[in-house]
């Protein structure tokens, strides 16, 4: 019988559920906690803002699939959680959230840092609970790590009073078996219906038309391999959206890339076009759809998602299959090639296949390089960026035209090399997401693309890089402005240009960067780019932050206005002149 | 709640019976569900199951506000809910409790205890001028009995909501809600 304190619990059993990193901030209740950190194994990152803390867990989420966690105190600091916390629940992420409360005696009378953690984060966590007894915290703990991990993954959060810390308890260790039964309510199907599977199976044996529409889930999953598999065996194009980048290399001929409302134009046209989308681990999102009404008209929809909520949420599927996206995928193989071996064929897909290539052809995403003189582009910026960096190089994004471009002009050959923001589309993801990947994959190089409003919104952590010793490479898109507002105010409010002009030079981002230990690079013009690239690779024990002076005009294209159909999508304005082929 | 609909309740609404772990703050976090995700409650019941650490919430929803199966599929995503069963009305008991003050003068006496005989009603209280009367039975006769109470001015009236039970003729037949994985429609775990 071991007795310690529920904090000592508390860090016994994240090393049990092997923690080996801890990005937090401590503070008045959370204190107990951060004492029995000093003699643990884990690695404590000190933030210097607890929202970096739950992006940081995210972004070591993203590249390991292993739980982040993120430390913070009571109050303020919780509150200053809850935005990784629904970034979190938008996109998926595994990641544990534990907050100090105050004393259970003290809870309900407006104490000192007090707030109601579990009440706050109800809505943005796949589930929460506030522990009244230290015999209780193993248990605890052990809940949060099994629920964010298992079935559709996601946030989960521990509140913990403060003398629920420091009490006395017995050491146990729950079993699996005895987590499972504490949680009767919680069954997640990973198995798809064999009858569903079937029909899957034989749609796609007769579409002539088909796409694999591919989503984040996939990568949750860890289903890239069957992916590839799938592919190989039907031919079938496959799309893949912001939150799958990565999961099938666009090396292949095979990738048609992102589609929707910055998608590639013959991604989102095929897509319209097509008469089976074979929707693997995505939702249909608003920005991959334009108007549902108008989406893909002709398509048969066969959806696999381990969310039964999923299903039928924006549009019905034909074939609705809930489970596991590796686990089905491998199924429908399994059953494509038991119809295959009953002598079925597939219609012939060529002429779908060069309808496809006439749209790629005609329709590249595309900019035009500056003219002599004149501001950077920021895709000529990301373009050489993508071709300088070291093999298996992780990317990071904040949210907004940056972010489009980083999507449409890298190449991804890896899954986990890319890490943003999708559903909550939070600026300033970026950064902490960075130092984040870069701790849970230090062999990589990781490369933070940012824009000047995301870099101020959490410059701060670059900080945390320097005195912790996690470098990471930032590259700094500053077009002075709110870039993806502007585009919108200038597109459809007639250029009325409201709040949306940051600076081009205050702050001055290279010394900002200097002041924090980095260091700093402003490039204004094309020769520049690619020496510093060069230079910001070849400096691997400091974080470098790379500003790139670009150029404010520019607009992202392909578009789909907002409540559009995709079929009105706006090409760039080079392609407006042969827009009808694209149909 | 009677008042914005009271005879058509059957027709738009739907039961829902939730059994959950009893657990602090689960009536929040389905009640916090439903708002978030713009779900009408028309009426809710709690109280504690037959198992130990078990509640049966009975939620009567607004179908008219989003498909039910979306309703269901995001109510059962709540890791302490159990079960859910979409309770067919014409395969299921229910019952509800109303309570009323009403305005009863001494020449409106006789007329308000008269009706509250006609429905088998229970005279708990009486005033100066009002009397406060209890119903229970099926919703759609406590409706009927408000209409008729409204009449004569009622002070102060609070319903329990509904509480359902499937009937135990023909099988105790209970339509779970739908899965897609599920053609039968039956569910027993959990999945989310």
């Amino acid at each position: 019988m071991t007795r310690m304190t529920g904090a000592q619990a508390l860090i016994k059993a994240l090393e049990m559920e092997k923690v080996d990193t801890i990005f937090g901030l401590p503070g008045g209740c959370i204190l107990p906690a951060y004492d029995p950190l000093l003699e643990s194994s884990i690695r404590h990152v000190l933030v210097r803002h607890e929202q970096g803390a739950g992006h940081m867990a995210e972004g070591y989420a993203h590249v390991t699939g292993r739980p982040g966690v993120a430390m913070v105190t009571s109050g303020p600091a919780a509150t200053n959680l809850v935005t990784p916390l629904m970034d979190a629940y938008m996109d998926s992420i595994p990641m544990v959230g534990i907050t100090g409360q105050v004393g259970t005696n003290a809870i309900g009378t407006d104490a000192f840092q007090e707030c109601d953690t579990v009440g706050i984060t109800r809505s943005c966590t796949k589930h929460n609970e506030l522990v009244m007894s230290a015999e209780d915290v193993p248990m605890a703990v052990r809940q949060a790590f099994h629920i964010a991990t298992t079935g559709r993954p996601g946030p989960t959060l521990i509140d913990l009073p403060k003398d629920v810390l420091q009490n006395e308890m017995t050491w146990y260790w729950p079993s699996d078996d005895e987590v499972i039964a504490s949680l009767p309510g919680y069954r997640p199907n990973t198995k798809g219906h064999p009858r569903m599977i079937k029909e899957a199976a034989k749609l796609i044996m007769q579409a002539e038309r088909p796409l694999l529409y591919v989503g984040g889930g996939m990568l949750k999953a860890r289903a890239a391999e069957v992916l590839r598999e799938l592919v190989e065996l039907t031919g079938i194009h496959v799309v893949t959206t912001l939150m799958a980048r990565g999961v099938f290399p666009d090396s292949h001929p095979l990738n048609l890339g992102m589609p929707g409302m910055h998608g590639n134009a013959y991604t989102t046209t095929a897509m319209q076009q097509s008469d089976l989308l074979i929707a693997l681990g995505a939702r249909f999102d608003d920005r991959i759809t334009g108007r549902v009404d108008s989406f893909a008209p002709d398509a048969k929809i066969i959806h696999v998602d381990i969310d039964p909520a999923e299903q039928g949420k924006v549009r019905k599927p034909d074939v609705p299959i809930v489970g596991d996206c590796r686990l089905v995928t491998e199924e429908i193989v399994k059953a494509i090639r038991h119809l295959r071996d009953g002598g079925a064929v597939q219609p012939e897909l060529g002429p779908w296949k060069s309808r496809i290539s006439g749209w790629r052809e005609q329709f590249p995403t595309t900019y035009e390089q500056s003219e002599p003189g004149k501001a950077l582009k920021p895709q000529y910026c990301l373009e050489q960026l993508r071709d300088a960096a070291p093999e298996g190089t992780i990317l990071t994004s904040g949210v907004g035209q940056h972010q489009m471009w980083s999507s449409l002009h890298w190449q991804f050959e890896e899954p986990y090399t890319w890490v943003n923001s999708g559903g909550l589309g939070t600026m300033g993801f970026s950064i902490p997401a960075a130092i984040g990947a870069k701790m849970g994959r230090p062999d990589r190089t990781v490369w933070a693309v940012d824009g000047d409003g995301c870099f101020q919104m959490t410059a701060q952590e670059l900080v945390t890089a320097t005195v912790e010793r996690i470098p990471i490479k930032v590259a700094l898109l500053n077009n002075s402005y709110l870039g993806m507002v502007r585009q919108w105010q200038e597109m459809f409010y007639d250029e009325r240009y409201s709040e949306v002009y940051l600076s081009t030079d205050c702050p001055d981002y290279v010394k900002w960067a200097e002041s924090m230990g980095c260091v700093g690079i402003r490039v204004e013009s094309p020769e520049e780019v690619g020496p510093a690239i060069e230079k910001a690779n070849s400096i691997n024990d400091r974080t470098v932050v790379v500003e790139f002076r670009t150029d404010s005009d520019e607009k992202v294209f392909p578009m789909v206005p907002a409540g559009m159909s995709n079929d009105d999508l706006l090409v760039h304005p080079s392609q407006c002149a042969i827009r009808d082929r694209l149909a | 709640m009677t008042a914005i609909n009271p005879s058509g309740s059957s027709l738009n609404h739907h039961i829902l019976s939730v059994l959950v772990q009893n657990r602090p703050g689960v009536l929040a976090r389905v009640a916090s569900l439903f708002a978030r995700r713009g779900y009408n409650i028309f009426s809710l019941a709690v109280a504690p199951a037959e198992d130990e650490g078990m509640s049966r919430i009975t939620v009567v929803v607004d179908v008219d506000s989003a498909p039910l199966e979306q309703i269901v599929k995001q109510l059962f995503k709540l890791i302490d809910v159990v079960k859910i069963s979409e309770l067919d009305p014409r395969r299921s008991v229910e019952r509800e409790l109303l309570l009323a003050t009403v305005r009863a003068r001494a020449e409106q006496r006789s007329q308000i205890v008269e009706l509250a005989t006609i429905f088998e009603a229970k005279i708990l209280a009486v005033g100066v001028d009002a009397l406060t009367i209890s119903l229970e039975g099926h919703p759609d006769k406590l409706d009927d009995f408000e209409e008729l109470l409204d009449d004569c001015g009622i002070v102060e009236l609070q319903r329990t909501g509904r509480v359902a039970l499937p009937k135990l003729d023909r099988g105790a037949h209970l339509r779970a809600a739908n899965t897609p994985n599920s053609p039968r429609g039956d569910k027993k775990g959990k999945v989310g």
